[in-house]
């Protein structure tokens, strides 16, 4: 038995790809003439094809987009406040010139700028970095002020964290983490309604920055 | 229909996520279905879906708009689909041993759920047996005959989803259907 040339199998190929010169189409459809066996592979490839394409359509099902768009990660806070500083550049500025005028504001904003965490038992502190160590279980909340968390081990409780950010980490947290960068928190605040008492606030309180 | 899809995609980027529910309801029977060819099962299919928008939309900033969305969504579902393949190819192997002895039943099972009348039933039976003989062809070959003959995607595009030159794309589905044409020559 005579297997069929290479070269008709190829032309085939490029036939059903609908990528064949006119001449070889030509070349194709002799070959197809002359040799049966050449013909059932032509035929068998075309009811291939059919068949395949022949699959019903089928459709998702009806509650999936509902599904969809109730299985999407919720926006952290952080993402809400990055867009809004993109979308109201003159607010922030606005508010950043205020914010930056205020030395009194300034002082009492760095009052509050030292390393706190809330004391739970099992945790270590290296540096300004509080962490749970490997193999190692913490139970409660924890607020850290000004500083950074990293769980190496295990952590059962909310997390809160201002000014500082959830470090990488091997471990485990088996509640929420909220990251509160307090210097937009400030902004917010002074853009929100409080923009007069602030400068009256400043008005009350003439210090220049730098003295 | 793609400044449409662009101008909602614009949306999302904002933080809009109605008009990412416009894009979901616009695309999920053509992803459905893509995963549906590529998985043979409708549970998976869903599963996998679903996971490709919900990527879709947590990595919408990294999606380039000069390019079409469509192909961008489709490559991550191929390459979930891809993923899940061959993270459960050991289950293969049970499969085929079913269906030395049973046949088609086990395949039958899982399309038959919802009760179809008998003259359904007849036509289904070449519809589910090609289904199979699509979901036993290797993962690289299965996806691009289901981009070509069932999305019937145009090559190049297909070349773009599945990042792949033009000549692998054409040998993947010259060899996928040389398979499927040896797999069904006697239905
Ligand atoms: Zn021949």
């Amino acid at each position: 038995m005579n297997a069929c040339p290479e070269k008709v199998i190829r032309m085939m190929d490029d036939y059903l790809d609908g990528e064949i010169s006119p001449s070889e189409e030509k070349e194709l459809k002799e070959s197809l003439e002359n040799c049966s066996d050449c013909r059932k592979i032509y035929q068998e490839l075309t009811r291939t094809i059919a068949f395949v394409q022949s699959a019903s359509h089928v459709q998702a099902p009806p509650d999936f987009v509902q599904k969809t768009m109730a299985g999407l990660p919720k926006e952290s806070q952080r993402v809400g406040v990055k867009r809004f500083m993109r979308h109201h550049p003159l607010m922030i500025a606005a508010a950043l010139f205020v914010l930056l005028m205020s030395a009194a504001m300034m002082s009492s904003f760095s009052d509050d700028q030292q390393f706190a965490f809330t004391k739970q038992e099992n945790l270590v502190v290296e540096g300004e970095t509080v962490v749970v160590p490997a193999g190692q279980t913490v139970v409660g909340d924890i607020t850290i002020r000004n500083g950074d968390l990293r769980v190496d081990g295990e952590l059962e409780g909310d997390v809160t964290i201002v000014n500082g950010q959830y470090m990488a980490s091997s471990g485990v947290i088996d509640g929420e983490i909220e990251e509160i960068d307090q210097v937009f928190e400030w902004l917010w605040y002074t853009i929100k309604g409080t923009f007069n008492d602030a400068v009256s606030f400043f008005d009350s309180n003439e210090q220049p920055i730098g003295e | 229909m793609d400044a449409l899809v662009n101008k909602r995609i614009k949306r999302v980027m904002k933080g809009d996520q109605d008009a990412f529910a416009e894009i979901v309801e616009l695309y999920q029977h053509q992803l459905f279905q893509i995963c549906y060819r590529m998985l043979g099962n409708r549970h998976e299919a869903e599963d996998i879906a679903q996971e490709a928008f919900t990527r879709a939309y947590v990595n919408i900033h990294t999606f380039d708009q000069n390019r079409k969305f469509s192909t961008w969504l489709y490559r991550i579902a191929t390459n979930l689909c891809i993923d899940r393949i061959r993270k459960k190819k050991p289950d293969y192997h049970l499969d085929a041993e079913v269906r030395g002895t049973e046949g088609l039943n086990m395949y039958s099972k899982i399309a038959n759920e919802e009760e179809l009348p008998e003259e359904e039933l007849m036509r289904m039976e070449v519809q589910e047996r090609v289904q199979y003989e699509i979901s036993r062809l290797p993962d690289k070959y299965r996806a691009a005959i289901v981009l070509k003959y069932i999305e019937e995607l145009p090559l190049a595009e297909i070349s773009e989803i599945l990042d792949l030159p033009l000549g692998t794309v054409k040998t993947r589905i010259h060899r996928g259907r040389e398979a499927l044409r040896k797999q069904l020559s006697n239905l």
